[in-house]
């Protein structure tokens, strides 16, 4: 459960307990889950403990209890401040498990959020965010007004794509008189858009299967434990030395029922939740792709109105209108809206492409840390499940 | 019971050709290995698989000391022919090196039946089914037909007058000789024959339904011969070399004729159990004695006083042999446990089985993930992801491999649970000949005791007519022949019990050595293999684990 080591690519990052004089660190870990409340009303709690340098944090620990609505805040204020950066996904706000609050659900929540705070403390330019400063630092209730000060205005990421989509379709229609919605036209970043959007798809699967491996490592493990009790029966039933041999074998079958449901566990934990996180950062670039798209639709929209304006504006010129100035006034405005989409959509260009490539290092050392415990944790069980048989063989010997 | 064949590898081999793996072509290199990125100098995804079958261990699996260091020969082998492929995936299963070197002669493995021992040497082949015309007595023209099969034997047995024999039989002749041993051979363990099946004849496919039967009959002859008793049995050398129709004589035995008949009464009578072998027509008991004896008209007389005294209710058989109690509990216990295992074992196949597949899919899953982001990859990372990927992937579609064959052999190993489920009815069978013999027994006692009881009374009341009765002295010299009669029918009643539990005694013991024995090969060899396999599967992950060691925290 240590999370320090989790601080993936982030290079301010170190641990505290280093030597080297003050190299600035920000180093998060989620918590101590605790229900709170009754019935529907029900949460879980975590404790969020931060370890830093930084100036700006007045101190070097601080720790506060925060909920799941409140990481929810602070991903959508990221997320509006800062376009262009793919924002670390959060776990799945679920509505039905929520109710049973199983152990293994509480422990997958409470991983999940704390690679998400993690990963925003060691990026190099969300750790700035002041929003992030207020996450770790605030009491409960200036987070609680904080949180019902901005519900409703920022929706979820996965939403945005819906909108983009309702949005294009009235507004290059009505405004631009064109059928095709406004989209860049670059090969390059089609590419890497279609990347995204297949990428998801085997991912997701890929995750449907893991999953699925975890199920059947429990299954496997009852049913070994089934099979130990009834061979031991058997066993009783036959006495004397085969009976015996039968007894051993039938307590076996039960031990390694036990690994087997570790194992399950560790491969849920340890591969099943970094593939999930793997689909989930996917979709979070999608939003980000969303995001990208809004920003340059609506520098073509204003470049577009501009275009009108400057027409209306030569017509105002050769009329001699007492609204010339006011349309001028207008038209310096609408000018320096248009650069600032422009520098908006360029920004989050820039930012895109330094982000993907950060993305897919991120991906591939997580990537091999879930391999790593995969093959480990399978090995380990083979070799367990190995030796257990194994041990029986003289026993059987000594029988004939 | 079972035949250690090396299905294994077989099985294998037909798995591998269906895996959709070997169709996708991964072994291209994605790009040429400029930026210092993973080269596949060799690649597991060759697009034809090749079956490199690997000698059998020179190291008995048993000795094989640390787990780390199993099959040494395999990966030295491997490492020779071809980096990591398939091959050691696929190799002849554990058993083969474990089971008796001895050919696999009879069908049945229990160590009892050794073949080289000289005379003792019977196999028996079923094939060639052929589609037959009912013949005469059919009023429907192109009437209907019916399945004959050829069997082959192989013996030395003295009693058959030859090496090799071949016969044409269809069912009907099975079940003809399944009765008559049950009939002669009471108080044996005897195999049951396989289901006439009306149904499954009906509903399924023919061919299938009559390989189904073919290898049911092959079993069931195998059993037989394996038996130290049965191969031995008229009736089946009869069987077995006797060209045409089953004629199969009653045996000489008259006593024992009539005494069968002498069961059957008593159980016509009360409603009992039907005897094993089919059903007991009356008109065989009411067939003559070859020794013209009365014992018949006797039994009949007999049906009457018994229901004129009894009113057919069913007189209790009481046995009293506290140690055959007993030992009918184990059994019935055993027969229990027997069947929870079975089921347990099919459970556990399933789930291994379940696992195997998903491991397999996850696999393909990767193996696809592995081949996009090859394709598109743009950053260096991408083609290292893209390395471990793969490396995952082949050893996940590994592993599932090893699953299923691991399974394929954890179910030949388990069917000897099963086969005994079969000889518990078997079991049963003898011990109901023995509770009927005992109630001949008891029934004759009973019937002498009425008898005599009798006489005395007409003795007596005749002794007070002066000058004696006729009449009566006529019925009591007719009753005393009766009572010679029913004396000797009783002993010879007496005799077939005490056979029939002789028969019971020796057969426990057979069975208790048998069933040790097989039990014990089971055991090591159900373990043996899933030790194996799971040491192939540490070893496939463990590669796995040391090549993404660098990610390790």
């Amino acid at each position: 459960m240590n999370t320090l080591e989790r601080s993936g690519s982030g290079s301010v990052v170190q641990s505290p307990r280093s030597p080297s004089p003050q190299a600035p660190y920000l180093t998060v870990s989620v918590t101590d889950p605790a229900k709170m409340g009754n019935g529907v009303q029900a949460y879980i709690s975590y404790k969020v403990i931060t370890k830093t340098n930084f100036p700006e944090y007045q101190g070097p620990e601080k720790i506060v209890i925060r909920r799941y609505s409140d990481f929810v805040w602070l991903r959508d204020r990221l997320f509006e401040k800062y376009k262009g950066i793919f924002i670390p996904p959060l776990p799945e706000k679920s509505t039905v498990e929520k109710f049973r609050f199983s152990a293994e659900f509480i422990e997958m929540r409470r991983q999940a959020l704390d690679v998400f705070i993690n990963r925003i403390a060691s990026h190099h330019e969300l750790q700035q965010s002041e929003d992030l400063r207020k996450f770790l630092l605030e009491d409960e209730q200036m987070m609680e007004r904080a949180r019902s000060q901005e519900t409703g205005i920022f929706k979820k990421p996965a939403d945005f794509m819906q909108i983009f989509k309702d949005v294009q379709s009235k507004v290059s229609d009505v405004v631009l008189g064109k059928e095709k919605p406004v989209e860049e036209s670059n090969p390059e970043y089609e590419k890497q858009k279609n990347y995204i959007f297949q990428l998801e798809d085997h991912l997701a699967e890929a995750q449907k299967h893991a999953y699925r491996l975890v199920k059947r490592h429990r299954e496997l493990g009852q049913s070994l434990s089934d099979f130990g009790k009834a061979v031991k029966l058997l066993g009783n039933c036959e006495g004397n030395s085969l009976g015996k041999a039968f007894s051993e074998l039938g307590a076996k079958s039960e031990m390694l029922s036990i690994k087997l449901q570790r194992e399950a566990h560790h491969l849920l934990m340890n591969f099943e939740e970094p593939l999930k996180d793997y689909v989930r950062a996917v979709q979070s670039i999608k939003a980000t792709i969303a995001e990208r798209a809004n920003a340059f639709r609506l520098h073509c929209e204003l470049a577009e109105t501009i275009k009108f304006k400057e027409i209306d504006l030569n017509k105002l010129r050769l009329m001699r209108s007492e609204k010339l100035a006011e349309a001028e006034r207008e038209y310096e405005q609408l000018k320096a809206d248009v650069e600032e989409s422009k520098r908006k959509f360029e920004t989050i260009v820039k930012l895109m492409n330094e982000e993907i490539a950060r993305f897919q290092e991120q991906k591939t050392v997580d990537m091999g840390v879930a391999f790593h415990e995969l093959a480990k944790g399978q090995a380990h069980q083979a070799k367990s499940i190995a030796e257990a048989w194994r041990s029986l063989l003289p026993k059987l010997e000594a029988c004939s | 019971m079972m035949g250690y064949e090396n299905q294994g590898y077989e099985e294998a081999h037909l798995y591998a050709s269906k895996e959709e793996m070997a169709s996708l072509v991964l072994n291209e290199d994605p790009s040429p290995p400029s930026n210092g990125s993973k080269s596949f100098t060799h690649d597991p995804f060759s697009s034809s698989p090749q079956f490199v079958e690997i000698p059998t261990e020179d190291t008995d699996p048993l000795q094989s000391p640390s787990p780390n260091q199993v099959l040494p020969s395999h990966s030295s082998i491997n490492s020779i022919l071809e980096p990591p492929s398939y091959a050691d995936a696929i190799f002849q299963s554990f058993d083969s090196d474990y089971v008796d070197s001895a050919e696999v002669v009879s069908q049945d493995q229990s160590l009892s039946a050794l073949p080289s021992f000289s005379s003792d040497y019977i196999k028996i082949c079923v094939s060639d089914p052929q589609k037959e015309q009912e013949q005469s007595g059919s009023l429907v023209p192109g009437g209907s037909y019916y399945f004959t099969y050829l069997i082959t034997t192989f013996t030395n047995l003295p009693e058959f007058s030859g090496a090799e024999f071949n016969v044409r039989r269809r069912f009907r002749d099975v079940v003809t000789l399944s009765d008559r041993i049950s009939e002669s051979y009471r108080g044996y363990f005897i195999p049951i024959r396989p289901d006439k099946s009306v149904v499954e004849s009906q509903v399924m496919q023919q061919n299938e339904f009559v390989e189904q039967r073919r290898i049911a009959l092959e079993k069931y002859l195998g059993r037989l011969a394996v038996h130290p008793v049965l191969k031995r049995s008229e009736e089946l050398r009869v069987f077995l070399t006797v060209s045409g129709k089953m004629p199969l004589a009653r045996t000489t035995d008259v006593a024992s004729r009539m005494l069968d008949g002498a069961v059957r009464l008593p159980k016509q009578l009360f409603g009992g159990e039907s005897v094993v072998g089919g059903a007991a027509e009356v008109s065989e008991v009411v067939q003559p004695a070859k020794g013209g004896m009365d014992l018949l008209r006797i039994f009949r007389e007999l049906k009457q006083s018994v229901v004129n005294d009894w009113g057919a209710t069913k007189p209790p058989v009481i046995e009293e042999d506290k140690e055959f109690l007993e030992k009918k509990e184990k059994l019935q216990d055993l027969e229990q446990q027997i069947s929870n295992v079975s089921q347990q074992a099919e459970s556990l196949v399933k789930n291994h089985h379940d696992m195997g597949e998903t491991m397999g899919q996850l696999g393909l899953a990767f193996v696809k993930l592995t081949k996009f982001e090859s394709e598109e990859a743009i950053y260096d990372s991408q083609r290292a992801r893209a390395a471990d990927m793969k490396n995952v992937a082949t050893a996940a579609v590994k592993a599932s491999r090893l699953y299923r064959e691991l399974n394929a052999q954890t179910v030949k190993h388990l069917e000897k649970l099963h086969e005994y489920l079969g000889v518990m009815l078997a079991v049963n069978n003898a011990f109901s000949d023995r509770t009927s013999a005992l109630l001949t027994v008891q029934t004759l006692i009973s019937e002498l005791s009425s008898l005599n009881s009798r006489i005395e009374k007409l003795e007596a009341a005749s002794s007070k007519i002066f000058g004696g009765d006729r009449s009566r002295i006529r019925k009591i010299e007719e009753l005393r022949e009766t009572v010679r009669v029913t004396e000797e029918a009783k002993n010879c009643a007496v005799r077939e019990y005490e056979r029939i539990k002789e028969n019971n005694k020796n057969e426990l013991e057979r069975l208790d050595k048998e069933r040790h024995d097989d039990f014990l090969i089971m055991l090591k060899g159900f373990v043996v293999n899933q030790a194996g396999y799971a040491e192939k599967m540490a070893n496939t992950w463990e590669t796995v684990a040391e090549e993404t060691s660098g990610y390790a925290k």
